[in-house]
């Protein structure tokens, strides 16, 4: 294996379905109703799901999720929110761990 | 394989790649849900694109239109198409360019096709109503109650900009202005309709969630008022296909397309009740094959000349790769989705 991602393999997702075909049905089933219009409107999804991809750092899910928000109608500026408040989360999260950091210092320090 | 190819849809993790020998024919995948060949059904848009002259120089025009074009309808191929519209019972007069509104038989072409009772279509840039030498041009249309389906692909200047060119965004909007002030977007009778077309190598998404977007945008940032927005889907012809081709997005966009093909879009596919006519007077099912030189075929006239609305209304559709442009998702039209 030259590589490990390539953009040609998002399309062979539905192979998953080859060896596990009711569990793939079922996960396809329940992926397609979450992303329907709702309380949250397909834009807002499309625009969440770009902010996971990033948190994630999935590159099969940053392409299929950039897409699907310009096809949605979102611009670059809404989409670059997206990622900031992603990343803004990430980035918390590892700095509010510092406060485990500061418990452990303090338990073991005089 | 053949089974993968249906799997669920919208959502590009769920397409599979359609073959590794290419793309079905889009005969094929007609024949598949019974409906090859596929039949015209009447003539309900008369629509006529009166020639390449326009103003502006659009990065995805299917036309290949450009203030250097010279193709333009004549006045005796005007008179050609009224008098096989007189033929007809097809309520609707599409007139399209180009810039329609440049031809110098445009006027002659929106009053004849009233006098004749049909409602009039103009598919306006927009930016031609700001012309000088069109300073008249939308209190003509306004009069006449004329339907204007004008384009404008995004509320923003940056992505329109760089679909139709610098500046055109900020005239759009003094455009759309004008015709509020003239009561288009306002009044019944004045129908001003927007035509949404991706801004690069993604089809349209859901037409209504769009134009819920634009009524938002627009009047939230301008005061802007419209009646619909159509969602059309850039074919893979002419300058965008050459888009497609340069930016190595081609085959990805067509398998977006493959995959996305919906019988019941392609059921109500335009070509079915649309005849198109070019500035020289031959005949198309629609405005893409007139763009790919496929006049109407299987027996049917190619001129305005020899129109029969007999030989017509329900003559054999000429078919290529690019219809998939037509019958994906939500389908696509000159009047918007179809699905």
């Amino acid at each position: 294996m030259s590589h490990y991602y390539d953009d040609h393999d998002l399309s062979r997702f539905g192979d998953m379905g080859r060896n596990a075909p009711d569990l793939w049905e079922k996960f396809n089933d329940w992926y397609q109703a979450t992303f329907q219009e709702g309380s949250l409107s397909g834009r807002e999804k499309a625009l969440i799901a770009l902010g996971v991809a990033h948190a994630l750092q999935c590159p099969y899910c940053i392409d299929a999720w950039s897409q699907e928000c310009l096809e949605k109608g979102s611009n670059l500026d809404q989409m670059t929110e997206a990622v900031h408040v992603a990343a803004a989360i990430r980035g918390g999260a590892a700095l509010v761990h510092g406060v485990q950091m500061r418990k452990r210092n303090a338990q073991l320090s005089m | 394989m053949e089974a993968q190819l249906e799997l669920p849809t919208r959502n590009a993790h769920f397409s599979p790649r359609p073959s590794e020998n290419g793309f079905p024919s889009f005969n094929s995948r007609l024949a598949r849900h019974g409906l090859h060949p596929l039949r015209a059904t009447g003539i309900d848009v008369f629509q006529i694109n009166v020639g390449k002259l326009c103003n502006q120089t659009c990065r995805h025009c299917h036309v290949d239109a450009g203030p250097d074009r010279t193709e333009r309808m004549t006045r005796q191929t005007a008179e050609d198409c009224i008098r096989a519209l007189e033929l007809t019972d097809a309520p609707t007069v599409d007139i399209t360019g180009g810039a329609p509104e440049l031809n110098e038989n445009f006027r002659y072409l929106v009053d004849a096709s009233k006098a004749l009772g049909r409602h009039v279509m103009d598919r306006s840039n927009l930016t031609v109503l700001l012309l000088r030498s069109q300073s008249d041009l939308a209190r003509f249309l306004a009069d006449r109650e004329v339907e204007i389906i004008a384009s404008l692909p995004y509320f923003l200047a940056e992505r329109t900009d760089a679909q139709r060119g610098a500046g055109v965004f900020d005239k759009s909007i003094q455009a759309l202005k004008l015709l509020n002030r003239l009561g288009y977007g306002r009044e019944p009778a004045l129908r001003l309709n927007l035509v949404y077309n991706p801004t690069g190598a993604f089809l349209p998404g859901d037409q209504d969630a769009l134009e819920r977007e634009f009524k938002r945008e627009l009047d939230r940032r301008y005061q802007i008022r419209f009646d619909r927005l159509f969602a059309i889907t850039n074919l893979p012809i002419s300058r965008f296909l050459d888009f497609l081709v340069e930016t190595g997005n081609y085959e990805q966009y067509m398998e977006r397309l493959v995959n996305a093909f919906n019988p019941a879009a392609a059921r109500a596919v335009m070509c079915r009740n649309t005849l198109s006519v070019s500035w020289d007077g031959r005949l198309y099912d629609c405005d893409f094959n007139q763009m790919l030189d496929e006049t109407v075929g299987f027996g049917a006239p190619t001129h305005i000349r020899d129109f029969s609305p007999e030989l017509l209304e329900n003559r054999r559709i000429v078919t290529g790769l690019h219809c998939y442009g037509c019958t994906a998702g939500a389908g696509s039209s000159c009047g918007g989705t179809t699905a």
